[in-house]
């Protein structure tokens, strides 16, 4: 049994898994505060 | 807590810290990352899987704080009606149900090598199987109260009720035999050896980083959402 072969899933796993959190965040965010800016542009 | 009942007031914290726990969570989490693949040495019992335990422990700690600031928050929107609280509890959902997800499947990923099984339905790993099936229900009932215009008391009780599970969680190691080991690292000091310990502060604390940021993005979308929703009323009033 090749045990990196564990270690490395489980870090692939951490990274894309956060990658996808925060990037799932920063898009709402974005998205939500460029509308708002766009309904209060006189 | 009650300085930052303003949202403007909030804003303008926000958005800088945003940036700054976002750079400063991803720096420190790969470079613990770094070390504890590549500088650390192999453990003489469980070999090199015992690399996985630097972010399996991490997201175990976020997993469990998660419902710690839902309830939190729960008890501050009960207690006081802090007018961000709802807002806080929601936003810290999903991110919490993200690592306590990561926690057991890291955790089942860890376990295949060195205890023989993918799962066991033991103390520890079924109470955190629950916290996340806890988060799904918390996210599925604050949006649905929140679509139909509610203040978000209910979601608050259930995020207070499952807050119950966290001590569960935290003592199914002393309570019942379990697979699972029992606290490493506590308050008189360490059982790890100081040379595998560097790298577990440092995800430690940038996971923590990154899962403010997260906390904070959402927060601040579900804030620029209701000003939308409140300028379309609006409108559609005139």
């Amino acid at each position: 049994m090749n045990q990196w072969a564990f270690v490395v899933t489980a870090y692939a796993i951490t990274g894309l898994g956060i990658a996808g959190l925060v990037a799932w965040a920063a898009g709402s965010m974005r998205r939500a505060e460029a509308r708002l800016d766009e309904l209060t542009r006189p | 807590m009650h300085a930052f009942a303003n949202p403007a007031r909030f804003l303008r914290i926000a958005r800088p810290a945003t940036a700054w726990l976002l750079g400063i969570g991803v720096a420190l989490s790969l470079v613990g990352g770094v070390i504890g693949l590549m500088l650390t040495p192999p453990d003489y019992l469980q070999g090199e899987t015992v690399r996985i335990l630097y972010i399996h422990v991490p997201s175990a700690w976020l997993g469990m704080a998660g419902w710690g600031a839902i309830a939190s928050a729960s008890v501050s929107q009960l207690v006081w009606r802090h007018p961000l609280a709802a807002v806080a509890g929601r936003a810290s959902a999903p991110a919490g149900a993200i690592f306590a997800a990561l926690c057991l499947l890291t955790g089942s990923i860890w376990g295949r090598p060195t205890w023989g099984t993918w799962w066991e339905w033991d103390g520890r790993l079924t109470s955190m199987l629950i916290l996340f099936f806890l988060y799904l229900g918390y996210i599925a009932l604050a949006a649905s109260e929140r679509e139909r215009g509610g203040d978000g008391r209910i979601a608050a009780i259930f995020g207070l009720v499952g807050a119950i599970n966290l001590p569960i969680i935290h003592y199914s190691v002393l309570w019942w035999r379990t697979l699972h080991q029992g606290q490493s690292i506590g308050v008189s000091g360490s059982s790890i050896d100081r040379s595998m310990l560097l790298p577990l502060p440092l995800t430690m604390i940038g996971f923590t980083a990154i899962f403010a940021a997260v906390v904070l993005m959402r927060m601040r979308a579900e804030l620029a959402q209701t000003k939308i929703e409140g300028r379309m009323r609006r409108r559609a009033a005139e």
